[in-house]
């Protein structure tokens, strides 16, 4: 379990990206943070890494302060996934997936043996792992930053936008993937995106914040559907457009779903 | 153009090469003198530009300090250490250092700055320490600028270590203070030449490692962009007018 307890964060050019927020979340779940930029996001998600540390308030992981931990080690312990991959680019990619391990002390044979394995739980061919980043295409980059963030098979799994830069055909197979993986390792993930409709897809937990680092609703996918908090919220969830409500029609006697421009979206089962 | 011709005959005479003050001895010393002094620029260069690109404190400092060197007079240093500390080679060798110095730093500060951030903050995420994201991330990708610095500090040492004969300090110098000392125009060709020709040689070789050096994983994505572009030619706007058109616009007027 990760707990923001009164957390803030103000640069040292003055502006303040996270304004006093209380965040709980809970273990063996995918919990997004949304929001569009300058909403802290990002800052926050990397105060659970300590890539940044709070002006105020404290982050702990399973009750310890995680400004008690040592940074390097902190990360080795984290997986971490972002936007452009963030891989080495003069290194292999087993290289890439096998950095941490080794950084651990992990004996080379076994490290590599492991990314390998790892390659095939994000789908990727191992006729792969000896290319370089560069010769990869955008979505099989992304797919190596999440083996490489889960090569220490990590209880924390930190993901920032990393579907942001791929084509939508892509990101849709990437969010497809991540949601059989997350079935099957049950990883406390901590997701950053500014597609609320991404946000709804994967989160169990979706937290929405506003400009200025503010917490807006945080709740189910349902939660936030069934009750936005303000007008802000049903403006970003798109309610006030109508584009979340869905009506009942009768068609020979089966009652069918239609959204708001009246396609069909499935039918009711009794 | 005989001055040259002679220069060259010379150059070729073998028993100009042989003996304790022969070609041979000095093109040595010449070496010697020049590879000791970017290796102790290095030594200082080298970790001072790296702590610099990587932290980016210091850097006004830097290119203050290095660019106020650069405008030192080599010979007035040399004149001055030598007087400080004698005769031999301390004097040419602290002044080719301080001369050396700043080549490197910039080159090792520049690579090391030129490395893309985010790979840095990804290093950094993952949880590499700082001396591993210098070594290991940021000093293989920059290398090549590193390795440019270092080439550039080499040309101006081996040109410059034709001083080091005025404080009897040996090289290839002291065929050229000889031939000045005698008036032997002869002599000042044939040294300069040589020297000219060890320069070009030593540049040739660092521009090789420079292309050696390049990660196989950087020049492969290069190579991977350009590949994955078309092979046409981009339409150009704007393109020049043919030569006729001026011609014929001027004929309307």
């Amino acid at each position: 379990m990760i707990e923001f307890r009164g957390v803030s964060k103000r640069f040292d050019d003055g502006t303040l990206a996270v304004a006093d927020v209380d965040i709980v979340i809970p273990p063996h779940r995918t919990t997004v943070f949304v929001g569009s930029s300058g909403s802290g996001k990002t800052t926050l998600l990397r105060m659970i890494n300590r890539m940044v540390d709070p002006t105020s308030g404290a982050v702990l992981i399973d009750g310890e302060d995680v400004a008690g931990v040592d940074p390097v080690r902190l990360r080795r312990g984290i997986g971490y996934v972002m936007q452009n991959s963030g891989l080495l680019p003069h290194r292999k990619v087993i290289d890439n997936v096998a950095t941490v391990p080794l950084l651990r002390g992990t004996p080379k044979r076994e490290a590599r043996a492991h990314a390998l394995e790892l390659l095939d739980t994000v789908g990727l061919d191992r006729s792969l792992a000896d290319r370089y980043p560069g010769q990869l295409s955008g979505g099989q980059q992304q797919r190596v930053g999440v083996a490489r963030g889960l090569a220490v098979d990590p209880n924390i799994l930190l993901m920032d936008e990393p579907f942001g830069a791929v084509d939508p055909i892509v990101r849709a197979e990437l969010q497809q993937e991540l949601l059989r993986l997350q079935r099957d390792l049950g990883k406390t993930v901590v997701f950053v995106t500014h597609d609320i409709d991404e946000a709804f897809l994967l989160g169990d937990q979706v937290i929405i914040l506003k400009t200025g680092g503010e917490i807006v609703q945080s709740g189910s996918p349902a939660e936030i559907l069934a009750h936005p908090a303000d007008d802000f919220v049903s403006g970003f969830v798109g309610a006030d457009r109508g584009k979340r409500e869905l009506t009942v029609t009768e068609v020979d006697g089966r009652r069918v779903v239609v959204d708001a421009d009246g396609r069909p979206a499935g039918v009711l089962t009794p | 153009m005989n001055l040259f011709a002679d220069a060259f005959a010379w150059l070729l005479d073998p028993a100009n090469w042989d003996g304790p003050d022969g070609i041979g001895v000095l093109l040595l010393q010449h070496l010697l003198i020049t590879f000791g002094v970017v290796a102790i620029a290095c030594g200082i260069g080298i970790p001072l530009g790296m702590i610099v690109g990587h932290t980016g404190r210091g850097r006004e400092v830097v290119v203050a300090l290095s660019g106020g060197l650069r405008a030192l007079p080599s010979l007035g240093v040399l004149t001055l250490v030598a007087l400080w500390l004698g005769i031999g080679v301390a004097g040419p060798a602290v002044a080719l250092v301080v001369l050396a110095v700043p080549s490197v730093l910039a080159g090792t500060y520049s690579a090391i700055e030129s490395v893309d951030r985010r790979t840095v903050d990804a290093a950094r995420g993952m949880g590499m320490t700082e001396r591993q994201i210098i070594l290991g991330v940021e000093t293989p990708i920059g290398l090549p600028t590193l390795i440019g610095g270092v080439r550039s500090a080499v040309l101006q040492v081996v040109a410059t270590a034709t001083l080091a004969a005025y404080v009897g300090a040996g090289g290839l110098g002291g065929i050229l203070f000889l031939g000045l000392k005698t008036g032997d125009y002869t002599l000042m060709l044939a040294a300069s030449i040589l020297v000219i020709a060890l320069a070009l040689v030593l540049d040739g070789l660092f521009a090789i490692l420079q292309r050696i050096v390049v990660p196989a994983g950087v020049r492969a994505s290069r190579s991977g962009t350009t590949r994955g572009r078309p092979t046409r030619r981009p339409a150009t706007t704007g393109s020049p007018a043919p030569a006729g058109s001026s011609a014929t616009e001027g004929k309307h007027h």
